[in-house]
């Protein structure tokens, strides 16, 4: 097929530009003369351009704004994916610092995790498939060696004999190169440790994709595929909540569920219990059981990202 | 009113040409053409339809703006020899270094641009709409000093025409800071631009001091190069005089320039081959390949080979003097660069990825397509630009009733 085919699709298919409430005459002047201008480059109505652009940073929204921000897309999607669709702003929960404590040992490398993850967050299932847990099977000859690593492993049975398992997400870190980059701010560290992404306002320049060290955060490469009688209602404006195309996302150590006092969904699946989580700031957490019993380390330490993600050997 | 006079006739000049002019306006429109329909499958689908994923995340688009960072801040650097040798047209030597600069510079935001995600969301990177992450973010501070650097550019080089165009020489007072500034803020640019790469403590192969003086040295290179095709055209085609020692010396600058650029691509091929540590992975897969990946080791070795002979024809005066030599090294010099500063320096960089994984990358239909389009733009821009700056340096295209002497012979500092 040729791509002029495929042309006269482009104007039409303009997704999301419908959506849009007709703005005020005013308003609409003001942001006329830049909304022409990318109207012009998108072929997308002006309408929806023009509230595109009267977007403020999260920051910088007030609280009325944020409601009304929230329930339009609790609208949009609920409609979108015929069910009733949460997205709640939950702040973070005073006197929590979480960190995640993964025992190598352990990990047998089935990937219940990744998939749970993706179920739980509301991942593009495929084309592009996004997957925020990427597991690496490694050779114990070797020890943990990302030169002989690979994540694309698929036998019958794991864990295969000679190998062991390395999953990989967001460790959360506590000098995050990934926010340092971001040019326009639309990433950042909460204060329970959770770096998070406004989605509505990443302009999807993939600086932080290249900044991080840890291969954590997926781009949108092409509009997210998630199947509706998969979608998981339950969301978070900075978590699970659907996404659009041509931005990036990562593990947000689910806190849709963490900060309501749960137990991240790969820590709840894992079959052979190597996932632990918890509250750095209270000592009898797991995860302080944690680092108290074992000797803990972090990915990558000479990077210095100090990330608030543990891998330890338990036995 | 004055300005509106001298836009019309601006305007005028742009479409006012012999046959080569209008058939080179119109492969470059076809380029254009080619670009927004790659452009447009690209807006459609997303940036799948690009051959970037998660592993390599920024590949071919901004390899060229990379490269094109590079060409803007050199066009304007050659004011340095200019006056340093005296050459006679000096500020013609201006003019056209910034109309190059201007187009290099249009297409390296056209090039940020088509890689962006969320293009519909630019605005967010402006201070005030926006929310610029400063002091932090790289990105957001290379955005910044190329919007003014091109702005700096843009004035000067109206104000010189605008005045000429009426007959009047420049104002001194405003030009002459004007041009002593442009030159440290081409530094500026494309000191930035490597740190945005260098900066990236993720990847070893960019985290290097190294890269920033590795990139002023080959754009020290790449420009000129550029500039001494467009010399030896001007002055064939037009009645603008540029000596031949001038030409000769900027080719004799481009020759240290590339030593340099070669010693620096030594002593860090040195340092990764000798101590051989992990990080050596991303220049054995740039120069040898990694196991069965090698598909940059071509492209790799041929950049070389173009620096190299560049290299040599120029440092010889010889080769220099003449001009089939002397243009053949242009190209070649253009092209190493051009592979050096694109590809073979993006792609090393995400290869393997940050969790070891290869990903081989090669750019798609589309983005060869929407890469022509840019450089159609941009040879576009650069095409009208001259065309109407120089009847105007010339003294031939004036307001009425103005002096039609030269631009270069009234003033004799
Ligand atoms: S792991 Fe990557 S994405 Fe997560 S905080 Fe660290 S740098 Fe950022
Ligand atoms: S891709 Fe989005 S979150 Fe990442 S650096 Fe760019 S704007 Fe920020």
């Amino acid at each position: 097929m040729s791509q002029h085919d495929r042309l006269p699709i482009v104007q039409d298919a303009a997704e999301g530009c419908e959506a849009a409430a007709p703005p005020s005459r005013r308003d609409f002047l003001r942001t006329a003369a830049a909304g022409a201008v990318i109207a012009a480059v998108s072929g997308c109505k002006p309408d929806a351009v023009v509230e595109e652009l009267q977007r403020r940073h999260l920051t910088e929204l007030s609280k009325d704004r944020l409601q009304e921000m929230l329930g339009k897309l609790e609208k949009k999607w609920s409609a979108e994916y015929g069910k009733d669709v949460k997205v709640g702003l939950r702040p973070p929960m005073p006197g929590v610092n979480f960190a995640y404590g993964l025992d190598l040992s352990r990990c047998i490398g089935c990937r219940r995790c990744v998939y749970a993850c993706v179920k739980e967050n509301n991942q593009s299932r495929k084309n592009p498939q996004i997957q925020w847990i990427r597991v690496l099977q490694m050779d114990k000859e070797r020890g943990v060696s990302l030169e002989h690593a690979t994540p694309y492993y698929n036998p019958e049975k794991v864990p295969e004999p000679g190998h062991f398992y390395m999953p990989v997400q967001c460790q959360q870190c506590r000098h995050p190169p990934c926010t340092k980059v971001c040019p326009v701010k639309a990433t950042w560290k909460e204060p329970d440790g959770i770096v998070v992404i406004d989605y509505d306002w990443c302009i999807g320049c993939r600086c932080c994709t290249a900044a991080c060290p840890y291969g954590a955060r997926k781009f949108n490469w092409a509009e997210p595929k998630l199947p509706a009688a998969e979608m998981n209602p339950v969301t978070d404006y900075l978590g699970n909540r659907p996404r659009p195309m041509g931005v990036v996302e990562k593990c947000t150590f689910c806190l849709q569920r963490t900060r309501t006092g749960r137990y991240p969904a790969c820590v709840e699946i894992c079959p052979v219990g190597a996932r632990k989580f918890g509250n750095l700031l209270d000592p009898e957490s797991e995860i302080r059981q944690v680092m108290d019993r074992k000797r803990v380390f972090v990915f990558k330490e000479e990077l210095a990202t100090e990330p608030q993600f543990y891998y330890f050997y338990a036995t | 009113m004055g300005i509106l006079e001298f836009l019309k006739g601006a305007a005028r000049q742009v479409v006012t040409g012999g046959k080569a002019y209008k058939a080179w306006v119109a492969v470059l429109v076809g380029m254009m053409v080619i670009g927004l329909v790659g452009y447009a499958n690209q807006w459609q689908g997303g940036l799948i339809a690009t051959n970037m994923r998660d592993q390599v995340t920024w590949a071919f688009y901004i390899g060229n703006f990379t490269f094109l960072v590079g060409v803007a801040a050199a066009a304007v650097l050659l004011v340095v020899p200019a006056y340093v040798y005296h050459w006679k047209p000096i500020k013609e030597v201006v003019v056209l270094g910034e109309l190059l600069a201007i187009s290099a510079l249009t297409m390296c935001l056209t090039f940020i641009l088509v890689d962006m995600g969320r293009p519909d969301r630019l605005t967010h990177i402006m201070p005030g709409p926006g929310n610029p992450n400063w002091p932090d973010s790289m990105l957001s501070w290379d955005a910044l000093v190329l919007n003014l650097y091109l702005m700096l550019n843009l004035v000067v080089v109206v104000h010189i025409l605008y005045r000429a165009y009426r007959g009047q020489d420049y104002a001194k007072w405003f030009v002459v800071p004007l041009v002593l500034f442009s030159i440290p803020a081409a530094v500026g640019i494309h000191t930035v631009t490597a740190f945005l790469y260098a900066g990236m403590a993720a990847r070893p192969y960019w985290n290097a001091g190294i890269l920033a003086p590795k990139f002023i040295a080959s754009a020290f290179c790449s420009g000129p190069a550029v500039m001494i095709i467009l010399f030896q055209i001007l002055r064939k085609t037009t009645a603008i005089e540029i000596k031949d020692e001038a030409i000769q010396k900027v080719a004799e600058l481009m020759a240290y320039a590339m030593f340099f650029n070669l010693f620096l691509l030594g002593a860090e091929i040195f340092k990764e081959y000798y101590s051989h540590t992990e990080h050596l992975l991303y220049t054995q897969y740039l120069w040898q390949g990694i196991g069965t990946h090698k598909a940059l080791v071509p492209y790799a070795w041929f950049s070389l080979a173009c620096s190299v002979t560049a290299f040599l024809i120029f440092v010889t005066p010889a080769g220099r003097k003449n001009w089939t030599t002397l243009n053949i090294g242009a190209v070649l010099i253009f092209s190493g660069v051009y592979i050096e500063k694109g590809m073979g320096l993006v792609i090393p960089g995400m290869t393997p990825d940050t969790l070891g994984e290869i990903y081989e990358y090669q750019p798609s239909a589309t983005e060869w397509m929407v890469a022509v389009g840019v450089f159609g733009m941009g040879g576009l821009v650069f095409t009208t630009l001259v065309n109407v700056a120089v009847p105007i340096m010339m003294g031939t295209l004036r307001a009425k009733g103005a002096s039609t002497v030269p631009m270069g012979a009234e003033a004799t500092h």
